[in-house]
């Protein structure tokens, strides 16, 4: 059999890719060793999502009720249930995968990939029984795992990853996270709303070191509040299993042994090489050119396995990038400008450059920020932590970098993304109603800030 | 208020305009939409009418004279209106560089095209982002004459940053060639005759085509006895008929080079700095030759027309070319030109590059000579031969090849090209 092009992966880069070439007619086949939807849908972005509703309407109902006139007695969670439903959610999407693929004509073999040659594919299923496929092209998007850290391999109950965290039969009681960037911070969020005793451990001076300064501030401190212990600018220099649980070595303002039923963590990913051919890698991850082909001609690469971001909606792009570049007149591009989403309370979400960034790069650029505290919307629905900064070019006006933190951060980027896609000045924001009321007012009113015209803030 | 008559901007590539003749004189009634000039552009001569009411109170420029866009030709004052006075100065009412009205009256503008200019947008749409305008604005760039790379082919920063503050089209990048050329020496009995507009176009689209595209030429003879037996056969009608078309074996040849171009959509295309931009229509332009220079009219979305349709629409253009009726419209948007000397019993010959057009197609007579038969006999065949210039930048030798081997086949094989 064969086939324009063979998919080797079917998470975000990879179901995204072969159904953008089915759908431009191409005979496309996609294989995947674990499950449809790969990472993001089974084991990462989605089931978190679900984790984290159930913390938030928890967290809210144990803190705030009486804010807002509720109250009850003997308000208790299930932790099965909880796990449960999220695995449902996984269950329900990796489905509806399947049905995209059925819907597409692409040919969906579950089992582990080789690559044979730069046209030959093989893939071997549960029973080990193997079968070739002659394929023009091939798409690996074979994506990352948890990195384990250094000395202190997962175990699978104690240690663990976060794959094992968002499935964990029993509720630690205290956990050590070992690395706070979005999915460290994440899980801090989750576990600590269910009572879990969290203490997140970051190397670098502060926790989302990524994102911008003042953004991971306003998260450390209602993280604080929330009883979460943050250790920033502190390394890890000793681990060690042991009966009840872990003990973890830490040095920061003082050195002290963290003792803690489960540490998760959360350090990074690596790299998931296909079998079969060896092609050329950079620090473990595929190298791609500008049209996304690997060192062998006829085997292309997208997704978290060509490197940085590791981003689902990234891995989608540059699969969609890939496959038009393949099969239509499209000239490919790399990622430039992306959103980044943290869906922890308060949520974050940027893009664009951050002030540091624009520092570094010799950027001249002005700054407008508006507080949530005197936005009228959030006031309304009791959400009134963080803020929305803006960074505009100083010459041009245009926007370089939206940085927000708040309940609904991660659903108000979208708009900032476009701004800067379209190349948007501030007068293009300004010119822009934006509907009242909303959270959304308030990039409008940051916009005006940075102009010294703000209504609801002194400039 | 005195109103001022101007130099009228009549074509994209009009610098400069002569007035051929005034058809109204001092003294006379002018209403709005009375012809009150002609005036010849580079590319044809057009009538001028009048944009408002008045008494024609003074002329300033004389019959034959050749002024720049926007030059005072006239005067014009209301009835009863006291004359300014002697050395008053009249402001143009066309500032240097106002942006093009939208109204369908052509506007005039001091500015040439080539110099710098405000970023407007010459009438059409300019996809260009909010950021790219402002820095184009700020830059005095024309974001008309620049190629977008964004999303859907939008203007982005970069692109105005690549741009060169004032970049005009490439064909007015060149200057007038008699400042760069060995001038001639005149002795008695030589005459100068000074460049009509159409002369200097041809001067400065030629060289900078001949300068800056990479040329090469691709040649092939081809049986014309098929083509010429066909064309016998469509004529037989008109023989009879007087009012049904005659076709010209320029039609045939037409007809093929279109179709070959959408058989080998690659040769449809342009060089555009950094980008080849591939045209979806094939707008076929025809070299016709009228009194003291030549044309190149266009046959616009030539796919979709019968061979019937470009016999007419050749017909007309030739007819309107001579006759100086064509519009300054007519004359843009070509992808590929026919040049045929054939009828002037030219051998073979090659010829210059249309920009920005990536090739143009020479055709030469068809010639009567002795020809290897199949069983290797000589026998007197009909021969034409056809020359390709192509951008070597768009087009290479083998794209060229296939073309020229479609176009072989289409004019050895008439009926093909009606299917």
């Amino acid at each position: 059999m064969a086939y324009d092009l063979i998919v080797i992966g079917g998470g975000p880069a990879g179901y995204v890719g072969a159904i953008r070439a089915a759908q431009l007619g191409k005979k496309v086949a996609c294989v995947e060793m674990d499950r449809a939807g790969g990472t993001c849908l089974n084991w990462g972005c989605l089931p978190t999502k679900s984790l984290l509703k159930n913390a938030e309407l928890y967290h809210l109902l144990k803190h705030k009720a009486d804010e807002f006139g509720l109250s009850f007695d003997n308000l208790s969670y299930d932790w099965g249930k909880v796990i449960g439903r999220s695995r449902k959610v996984s269950d329900r999407l990796a489905g509806g995968i399947e049905f995209l693929f059925r819907k597409a004509n692409v040919d969906y073999f579950n089992g582990e990939a080789s690559l044979l040659a730069p046209n030959k594919v093989s893939v071997k299923d549960a029973d080990g029984n193997v079968a070739e496929y002659d394929a023009d092209k091939i798409l690996v998007s074979t994506g990352c795992v948890s990195r384990p850290f250094p000395g202190f391999p997962f175990n699978g109950t104690t240690v663990i990853g976060s794959k094992e965290a968002m499935v964990l039969a029993e509720q630690p009681k205290e956990m050590v996270i070992i690395g706070a960037g979005a999915i460290g911070v994440e899980f801090a969020y989750f576990f600590n709303a269910f009572g879990t005793k969290v203490t997140i451990v970051e190397m670098m001076p502060n926790i989302l070191p990524v994102e911008d300064e003042e953004v991971s501030q306003t998260v450390q401190k209602s993280f604080i509040k929330d009883g979460i212990r943050v250790l920033t600018n502190t390394k890890v220099t000793g681990t060690q299993e042991t009966a009840a649980g872990v003990e973890i070595t830490v040095e920061g303002e003082s050195t002290e042994v963290l003792k803690a039923d489960v540490a998760l963590i959360a350090i990074g990913v690596q790299p998931v090489l296909p079998k079969g051919m060896e092609l050329e890698t950079d620090r473990g991850y595929l190298v791609t050119n500008d049209q996304y082909q690997t060192s062998s001609p006829g085997i292309y690469a997208a997704g978290d396995i060509i490197g940085p971001p590791w981003l689902a909606h990234v891995a989608s792009w540059e699969a969609i990038q890939c496959v038009e570049g393949l099969f239509t007149d499209h000239q490919p591009k790399k990622v430039e400008v992306f959103p980044g989403c943290t869906y922890c309370q308060p949520q974050v979400a940027s893009v664009g450059l951050t002030e540091r960034a624009a520092k570094e790069q010799g950027i001249a650029y002005k700054v407008g920020h508006f507080p949530f505290q005197a936005s009228g919307k959030a006031q309304a629905v009791g959400e009134s932590t963080g803020f929305v900064k803006l960074l505009f070019g100083e010459e041009y006006g245009e926007v370089i970098g939206a940085h927000i933190v708040g309940s609904e951060a991660t659903e108000m980027i979208a708009e900032l993304g476009l701004a800067i896609t379209l190349e948007a000045t501030k007068d293009d924001l300004e010119a822009t109603i934006h509907a009242h009321p909303t959270l959304s007012e308030a990039v409008h009113e940051a916009a005006s800030q940075a102009y010294g015209h703000a209504i609801h803030i002194p400039n | 208020m005195p109103i001022l008559i101007e130099m009228p901007k009549l074509s994209d590539t009009m610098t400069e305009g002569t007035l051929v003749q005034w058809l109204k004189k001092v003294g006379d009634t002018i209403e709005t939409g009375d012809v009150i000039a002609e005036i010849e552009t580079d590319k044809a001569t057009m009538s001028m009418e009048s944009f408002d009411d008045g008494i024609l109170h003074a002329i300033y420029v004389q019959a034959g004279e050749k002024v720049p866009l926007g030059a005072r030709l006239g005067l014009l004052l209301e009835e009863d209106e006291e004359p300014p006075a002697e050395g008053a100065v009249i402001e143009s009412t066309a500032p240097a560089a106002a942006p093009a009205e939208e109204s369908a009256a052509p506007t005039a503008s001091a500015a040439p095209p080539a110099a710098p200019v405000a970023a407007v947008t010459d009438g059409a749409r300019v996809k260009a982002s909010p950021l790219a305008r402002r820095i184009a604005a700020d830059k005095g760039i024309n974001l008309s004459q620049i190629t977008g790379t964004g999303p859907g082919g939008r203007i982005v920063k970069k692109d105005v940053l690549n741009a060169k503050p004032g970049a005009a089209p490439a064909a007015a990048v060149a200057s007038v060639p008699s400042a760069q050329v060995i001038r001639p020496v005149m002795g008695e009995g030589d005459v100068r005759i000074p460049l009509t507009g159409m002369r200097t176009i041809i001067a400065e689209r030629l060289l900078a085509s001949k300068t800056q595209i990479p040329h090469f030429y691709l040649n092939i003879e081809v049986d014309a006895a098929p083509l010429m037996a066909f064309r016998k056969q469509a004529n037989q009608a008109a023989e009879k008929n007087d009012k049904a078309n005659k076709y010209t074996v320029n039609d045939f040849i037409l007809k093929a080079v279109i179709n070959s171009a959408v058989a080998v959509p690659d040769v449809n295309a342009s060089f555009d700095g950094d980008s080849i931009v591939k045209f979806a229509s094939v707008n076929a332009s025809v070299a016709i030759a009228v009194d003291d220079g030549l044309v190149t009219p266009v046959i616009r979305d030539a796919q979709d027309k019968s061979l019937l349709e470009i016999s007419v629409a050749v017909k007309d253009l030739a007819v309107r070319a001579r006759s100086k009726k064509l519009s300054p419209n007519e004359f843009s948007g070509g992808t590929l030109t026919v040049s045929n000397l054939g009828a002037f019993g030219v051998d073979s010959f090659d010829a210059i590059i249309n920009p920005p057009q990536a090739f143009i197609i020479a055709v030469s007579s068809i010639r009567k000579v002795p020809v290897v038969g199949p069983n290797d006999q000589i026998v007197p065949g009909l021969r034409m031969g056809i020359g390709m210039s192509c951008d070597h930048r768009v087009i290479d030798g083998a794209i060229g090849a296939q073309y020229l081997s479609e176009l072989r086949r289409l004019i050895e094989n008439p009926a093909l090209m009606l299917l």
